[in-house]
């Protein structure tokens, strides 16, 4: 939710402890780093390599996994539903990212700009504060909540109000592209609170002398906004899309309430078809290997925005 | 909800332009009524399922879904509590989300120390070691968790989803405090040697109490992220009395008990503990989000 891309730049010139030493310099921290260390291995780094031994295996999760060499990585580049779960996270990236990005930047600008200068910083900060509090929810509640409203059938809240218009009730999760847009829906509702409330933090950097000074030489609100508000948020403008992507790969809950990767499969995402594989089908190791290609995914995602935002902040700091 | 008004009008000397908030043109009429629709569209779910979970089946059918409840009818409710044992939920979620907090702190806490001041060699890998470890995909462990937790008997008990999220939040939480730390005031620390503190005594009797502020953001931090965890409770929590509240909802999903009330209950019930947290520690929430999102 809250991370940051950027490693933490801890090279001071000395080596030294910030305590002065008596004895054991740097290395007598060791100690203090053992037990989260430890519990790293168990927990993450045994069960990660684990998992990759697995995509070369066949096992049903009882006896002996049996080695098959790559064919489970051969079938994966055959496979259309694997194909489809990662083409469906595309889906979800723009629910996730694109469309909550471009929205919270218009309205934190709103808020900010608009309401909070010409009716108030409360009205601003209520307003904030709705728009915020899909958040808080847990996901899969909030796919319970929308897949209610959705509900099939003539009881489904929807359709009731649909039926009031004369519409005959509509299977919304039992056709293509609803179902896929339902999804999407659920995932729009709750991110957008996460930019609106970033974004309207860093507009408070901007300094609205530089805006005077812009509308003075003619320039309009939308001219402003692109050219001094964008670049001066920039660096929140990349966090919220690094940590939306990676949360927007990983996307379970929602689909696992809602269409259960249905119908026939067109709703599928990499986590829920790894989970499927695992425990309703038991080919622990075609799951494992679904898994670690989205671990791949996510790790080279990550890698990219890094890259790129570090190369951007040297070339504002060499003063392009 | 006003409590995080603080923060927008932190400035308001420099926020706000020299005219004041009087001059309001037609076209800001328009604009506030276009981000009060917005905001509409975002409550209205909420209001769908609070006003339908206490209609009973034949005033939803007769009202439909948008009118107040005739009668406050709480058998949707009552029928859902009582079937997932409710009160038990929460306090499984409760239990889990709190020894995670608490021990994924600790444990952030020394890595952070051994990292931020000890500075120990290798420290920039092992931060990203760390953060890796919260990027992955929880699919990746999955497996080979749920068979080492079946091997040594953990399986279905509430402490194999604690030991995961403990690792998983204090990898996050390694990576926060070590910047926090590595720019720790250095007089203080050095003050306190002179006064013949050894390390574990700086730690809890300095460190500690001065990054107090950042450890109990974290802590809320983390009670609410594994609150809302839903992957791995789900697997390794198979039998009813261990679930947590996410996971308790949605395997009743489809249920034959689930009529449209009940199902919109059960919505409101997974809402109500999420918001209950949002309402106390709003000011902390929204103070974490921000302050994560620029470090």
């Amino acid at each position: 939710m809250s991370q940051t891309t950027r490693t933490p730049r801890v090279r001071p010139p000395a080596e030294q402890p910030l305590i002065p030493q008596r004895r054991g310099g740097s290395a007598a921290y060791w100690p203090y780093l053992l037990p989260g260390l430890a519990l790293l291995i168990v927990i993450v780094i045994v069960p990660l390599v684990w998992n990759v031994y697995l995509t070369f295996t066949k096992w049903k999760g009882v006896r002996a996994p049996e080695f098959i060499g790559l064919e489970n990585w051969v079938k994966i580049f055959g496979d259309d539903d694997f194909w489809t779960s990662f083409a469906n996270s595309i889906w979800m990236v723009l629910a996730m990212v694109v469309l909550p990005t471009i929205l919270g930047l218009v309205i934190a600008a709103l808020l900010f700009d608009v309401v909070g200068r010409k009716f108030g910083g409360r009205t601003a900060s209520f307003l904030r504060a709705t728009f915020y509090l899909p958040q808080i929810l847990p996901v899969v509640v909030a796919g319970i909540v929308i897949g209610w409203i959705v509900r099939p059938g003539g009881d489904g809240a929807l359709n009731q109000m649909l039926g009031v218009l004369g519409i005959r009730p509509v299977d919304w999760l039992g056709q293509m592209p609803s179902a896929l847009i339902v999804l999407m829906v659920v995932l729009i509702w709750v991110q957008l609170g996460y930019p609106v409330v970033v974004f309207m933090a860093a507009l408070q950097r901007v300094d609205p002398e530089l805006y005077e000074a812009a509308e003075l030489d003619g320039a309009n609100w939308l001219q402003r906004f692109t050219s001094i508000t964008m670049s001066i948020i920039r660096p929140e403008i990349f966090v919220v899309t690094l940590t939306c992507t990676i949360a927007a790969l990983k996307v379970f809950g929602p689909v696992y309430v809602i269409t259960g990767g249905g119908p026939a499969g067109a709703t599928l995402v990499p986590a829920y078809y790894a989970y499927q594989e695992f425990f309703t089908k038991r080919n622990v190791g075609y799951g494992a290997t679904i898994a670690t290609v989205l671990t791949i995914v996510v790790v080279i995602v990550s890698i990219v925005f890094i890259r790129v935002q570090n190369s951007l902040e040297r070339k504002e700091r060499a003063g392009l | 909800m006003h409590a995080t008004t603080a923060i927008v009008t932190g400035k308001p000397g420099k926020s706000r332009p020299r005219g004041g908030m009087t001059k309001k043109r037609p076209v800001d009429w328009l604009l506030l009524a276009l981000v009060i629709v917005g905001a509409i569209a975002v409550i209205a779910p909420f209001y769908l399922v609070l006003v339908n979970s206490f209609k009973s089946p034949v005033d939803y059918a007769n009202s439909g879904p948008l009118a107040l409840p005739e009668n406050l009818d709480f058998s949707g409710m009552v029928a859902f509590w009582e079937r997932v044992n409710f009160p038990e939920k929460v306090w499984n979620s409760i239990f889990i989300s709190g020894v995670v907090a608490v021990l994924a702190v600790v444990i952030s806490m020394l890595n952070a120390f051994a990292i931020g001041i000890g500075r120990v060699r290798g420290r920039s890998w092992i931060v990203l070691l760390f953060l890796m470890a919260n990027l992955l995909p929880q699919e990746a462990l999955l497996y080979p968790l749920y068979y080492m937790f079946k091997s040594v008997g953990l399986y279905d008990n509430v402490w194999s989803v604690i030991i995961v999220f403990t690792v998983i939040q204090a990898a996050f939480g390694t990576y926060l405090l070590s910047s926090v730390y590595g720019t720790f005031p250095k007089e203080v620390l050095e003050a306190a040697s002179i006064d013949g503190a050894s390390r574990w005594q700086i730690l809890w009797r300095v460190v500690f109490p001065i990054s107090r502020p950042t450890l109990s953001v974290l802590l809320i931090f983390f009670f609410i992220w594994t609150w809302n965890e839903f992957l791995i409770p789900l697997t390794f929590l198979a039998s009813n009395a261990n679930q947590t509240v996410p996971v308790a909802i949605s395997v009743l999903q489809g249920d034959r008990l689930m009529d449209v009330t009940t199902t919109s209950a059960s919505a409101l019930l997974g809402i109500i503990p999420t918001l209950i947290f949002f309402l106390i520690f709003q000011r902390t929430l929204t103070r974490g989000i921000t302050a994560g999102a620029v470090k």
